[in-house]
Parts: C-alpha cells; structure tokens; sequence
C-alpha cells in the first residue's frame, strides 16, 4: 500500500437514489501527476470530496497518504494540500497575512511561518508587493500564489481543483510549470481540470462518465486506444 | 490549539477592520440609533399647538383658554369661528386638537347646569391625540376646581397622576434597553451570519474545512470577535445614554453586563443558525431581517407593547429572547431590582440559549455531511 498515494477501491456515493459515483478504483503513485477528467455532473468533484474528507462513501475503500478515509479524514487533513477553482485567498489580507494565516491554521510556528513566507515570494517574486491586499495582485500570480499557499504546510498530496479556471492560456502554461516543479520534488499531485490540452501534460489521466472511470491510462496510450489525434477526441468519444 | 484560535481571530480582526462598511456598522450605527431614538422617536410633546372654537364668547370662555394656555405646554394656533373652518383645519392636518367651548358657557356654570366642553383631536396619529386629550382634559378639570374652589362645594376630588421611574415620561429611557437590544442582535447575529455567509460564497470555507481545523474551532474563531465588538457596543450604548440623554443606571451594572453577555451568546448562536441554512451573503442578510430584526423591533415590546397586542402575537413575542431581555434589562437598569426579581427571565434566556447553542451545533455538523 505504501507505494500508492491514493489507492481507492470500489469507491461509491449514493445520495438518495442517485448515484454520484459509482464503485470507482484507481491508484495513484507518490510523485505522480494524475488528471482526474470528466464532463460536468459526472461525479468529479463527488469524488474528490471524499478523497479529502469532506464526505463519507457510501461504500468501498480508499486510502490517501495512508489513512482511512472512512475513519481516519483527520489525519488525512494534516498531510494533504488543496486548491478549489474558486479563488481561496483572503482579498483584503496582504500576501504576507494570507500565508502567515495559512501556516498558522496547520499549526506551523512563527519561525517554520517565516522561512516559509521568505521562500515563497522569493519564488514567485513578490517581495516587491509583498504588503498589498491580494487583491491587487494580477490572475495569475493569485493562481501560483494559491497553490504556494495551499503547500505552506508541505503536504504529501496536492488536490487541485479545476485550478486554471478562467487563466489565459500563458498564465496556464506557466503554472504547469510550478506543477512540475513539485512533481519532481517528489509531491503527488491530483488535479481535475475541462482543458483538454491539459490533460497531455499529465502522467496519467483517468476520465469519468456518468460517475463511472471509464478510461484510465497515460495520455499517449489513451490516445492510441481510441485512435485519436488529440485528448479531445478521446474525451468526446468517451462522453459520448 | 490556542495559537490556531489566535491565527484566526487576528484574520477577522483584519477583514473587520479593513472594511468601512463593517466598521461603519460596528460603531456608526449604534450611535446613530440611540441618537434618533432619543431624540427623534419621543412620545413627549413641547409646544402642541390647539384651536379653540369659542361658541360663548364670554369670560369665562376667555378664563378657560388662559388657563390652557398656562402651563405652557399648548399654544393656540387658530381662534375658529364656524363649523365649516374646524372641518377645514382637521382635513388639511394644521388641526391636531380643537377645544370646543359651547355657547352659554359662563351662566350655564354659574347656575349649576351641567357643561361640556368637547375635545376634537386628529385620531389618525393615535399616540398623539391620547397624549394631547389627556393634558387637555386634565388641564380642563383643573379650571373647574379652580373655579369651585371659590365657591363652596367642599367636596371635589382631583386625580394626581405620577410616573414612577421617569417622572418626564422621557422617552429615551426606554429607548435604551430597547435599542441594546437590537445593536446586539444586528451585530452579533446579522454580521456572524454574514461573515461565515461570505467564507462560503468566497469558497474560502471549503478550504477551511479541508484543513485540519475543528469545525467548532471554525465558528469560535468567527464569532468570537463579534462577540467583544457587540459587547463594547453595548458599554458604547449605555455610555451614550447616560452623557446624552441622563439615563441612569440604577441597578447592579455587573448584573446588567452579565445578562447582556447571556444574550449576546444567544444571538450569536442564532447567527450561526442562519448562516448554516444560507449560502450567500444575500440570503443570510434577508433572513436575519425578516427572522430576527423585523420581530425584534415589532413583538420584543421595544416599540409596541406587547400586552395590548393580539394573542397570536403575543405568542410569537413570547418566543423571541428579545423580548426577555429587554424586559431584564428595564427592570436592572431603570429600576434597580436585583437578580432575585428577574430570575424568572434570565432562566427562560439561558433555557433559549442552551437550545439555539445546540441547534446550530447539531446543524453544523449535518451540514458538513
């Protein structure tokens, strides 16, 4: 079990009669960068939401960095980041407030809270506005800030949510980059997106249909087994 | 654990402090509120203007209008002359109350016959025309024992009216608790439940939620400044009332801060509440007005007092904690009466509080589900 990061088995969340995913199974390996796709209403989100203890299965299993997540969601909490598509910085604070806010809500301490807030707007550059209400910032050095912040407890697993929702093309591309900084230093990350163009740049991609995994493969060989040009095709094969 | 409370109390002190239109809530408005209640909102009068439509004519006609006039409290706007121009006055509202001396007036008394003078008042502003006809009327038997006092009927018995507790009638004094009462429920209850309203709608919610965060610790860290704002609110009220308008406090303050730290917990819990079954800011805003403002101010017996309204409404005044505190808070402050007189109140309070803190609890958590 070690091996994996994420390891679900079966996994399945009824609400009433409908069922909003439906006995899913896949792993993730540590240091793997895993596209979660779907269209939609096809359970993604249902999905994820159990992976980091917001909501219970209804039945099966599933293990994130080790834990339960039937029994052990706390523990689980500790050792994972996560970025939702809605922006998740506070606007009125400053960068340096939203990031001493962040570390001090995972319990860092003054002194881990510093050396962090110095790494990260030495990397992102924003030592220049670093006392400026979030606000002010441009889209995409939010998006990049967001997900430093989502790290400042440094987390086995990062879940990103639809992260590059409304960027432009330029500002994605850039924050892919970040992405794969941290993939290479050894951080899984688990991330739903609807770009298509994204799902190439991941090592491997799982695409839900009506709350089912109905592929699951690296793009190339998913591409190959459909006999598609592009990630799109697949995705509209599959939905279809 | 403290450390993380600490975090997070200092954030909400930033979003409060950093925006004018909170900040203009917290500390603007009570003012605001004491001031136009004392001031604008009186049931006093000062110079109630009167006509008088003297059908006599003769001296004693002229002796009573003298001695209306006396206590300084009426003015005589308008000597009428017919029927035709009191209709007139009443229907463009420059009449409010119109004395009628009726013709014969001196030798009908003087022979012993029985006199009315009619009081005509504009009832289309109740509060007023009750207050107007009743100094009126009290001013109107006080010329009639004047003038039997000269003659020599010894048995005449005048009613003395005096109010106990605030001898002027001064209206702010009951203001007061009244207006504690609303600044409490506006604070503590309508801006929790719109600042965790607004970590949802922001999506910031979610990712405290993911966090390792305790769901109790979430809302303690989120009420728990509102809760020593709308407390200095409180002092900022009393404060305002006894520089500005002399209201004193006669009773036990320890026992009226107590009691006020009781509600504001009751409010508090009802803001989360409400901030539990809304999603946006919006929607937290119109149920805290509808749910708790609007009843607040109408059925606690703040404005209107409750034992002259309809049973049903009697009923829904019974159930809001307003109504309880207020009726505490007059007894502490404006009387002086100690615990053992408002116990009754403070238990059914802590009986509401216990219940709303479980509720919101309870809902929390199914939330979260």
């Amino acid at each position: 079990m070690n091996e994996y990061a994420i390891k679900v088995e079966g996994l399945t969340k009824r609400f009433g009669d409908f069922t909003a995913v439906d006995a899913i199974t896949f792993n993730v390996s540590k240091g793997e960068i895993f596209g979660f796709l779907g269209a939609n209403g096809a359970g993604k989100t249902t999905a994820m939401r159990m992976l980091i203890g917001l909501s219970k299965p209804t039945e099966g299993t599933g293990y994130v960095a080790g834990f339960d997540i039937r029994t052990e969601a706390e523990k689980i909490k500790k050792g994972i980041g996560y970025m939702s598509q809605k922006f998740s910085l506070y606007n009125d604070l400053t960068v340096k407030e939203n990031i001493r806010f962040y570390g001090g809500i995972y319990g860092l301490s003054k002194k881990q809270i510093t050396k962090k807030t110095t790494e990260i707007m030495e990397e992102l550059g924003l030592f220049e506005v670093a006392k400026k209400p979030v606000a002010a910032l441009p889209l995409g050095w939010k998006q990049r800030l967001a997900f430093a912040v989502s790290m400042v407890h440094d987390p086995e697993i990062v879940f990103l949510d639809e992260p590059t929702g409304g960027v432009d093309p330029h500002v994605r591309r850039q924050f892919w980059e970040t992405i794969y900084q941290q993939a290479d230093a050894g951080r899984t990350i688990f991330v739903t997106t609807h770009y298509m163009d994204e799902a190439e740049y991941c090592d491997r991609v799982s695409i839900m249909v009506a709350g089912k995994v109905e592929a699951l493969d690296s793009p190339d060989n998913l591409k190959n087994q459909y006999d598609s040009e592009t990630m799109d095709e697949v995705f509209l094969k599959l939905a279809r | 654990m403290f450390k993380v409370f600490k975090a997070f109390v200092q954030k909400e002190l930033y979003h409060i402090l950093r925006d004018k239109r909170t900040l203009l809530i917290l500390f603007g408005m009570p003012v605001a509120q004491v001031l136009i209640f004392g001031y604008a909102v009186t049931n006093e009068f000062r110079d109630a203007y009167l006509d008088i439509y003297d059908q006599a004519g003769d001296h004693m006609s002229q002796e009573l209008v003298q001695h209306l006039q006396s206590s300084g409290h009426f003015q005589v706007n308008n000597m009428i002359r017919s029927d035709k121009q009191l209709e007139d006055g009443f229907k463009a509202g420059t009449t409010k109350l119109a004395v009628v001396i009726p013709v014969d007036f001196a030798s009908d008394l003087s022979n012993g016959k029985s006199v009315s003078v009619q009081l005509l008042a504009d009832g289309s502003d109740p509060n007023n025309a009750n207050t107007l006809v009743q100094y009126a009327s009290t001013m109107i038997t006080s010329f009639q024992k004047e003038r039997l006092d000269q003659s020599e009927n010894p048995y005449q018995i005048g009613v003395q009216t005096r109010m106990l507790y605030n001898p002027q009638l001064a209206s702010a004094h009951n203001f007061v608790p009244g207006t504690i009462a609303l600044i409490l429920l506006i604070i503590s209850a309508m801006m929790t439940s719109l600042t965790i309203a607004r970590e949802k709608e922001l999506g910031t919610m979610e990712i405290l939620l993911v966090s390792p965060l305790p769901p109790l610790l979430i809302i303690l860290g989120k009420v728990a400044p509102y809760a020593a704002l709308s407390f200095i609110d409180a002092l900022l009220v009393l404060i305002l009332g006894y520089f500005v308008f002399d209201v004193p406090i006669v009773g036990n303050l320890l026992l009226l801060l107590a009691v006020c730290f009781l509600y504001v917990v009751a409010a508090l819990a009802l803001g989360t509440l409400i901030s539990t079954v809304s999603k946006t800011q919006q929607d937290a805003m119109l149920r805290s007005l509808m749910g708790l403002m609007m009843p607040s101010m109408l059925l606690s017996g703040f404005i209107f007092p409750l034992a002259s309204m309809p049973k049903v409404l009697q009923v829904l005044g019974s159930i809001i904690p307003a109504t309880y505190f207020i009726e505490i808070l007059k007894g502490v402050m404006l009387r002086g009466v100690g615990f053992d007189l408002v116990v009754w109140e403070v238990m059914i309070l802590v009986g509401m509080t216990v219940f709303l803190l479980f509720m919101s609890y309870r809902n929390f958590k199914i939330r979260l589900e």
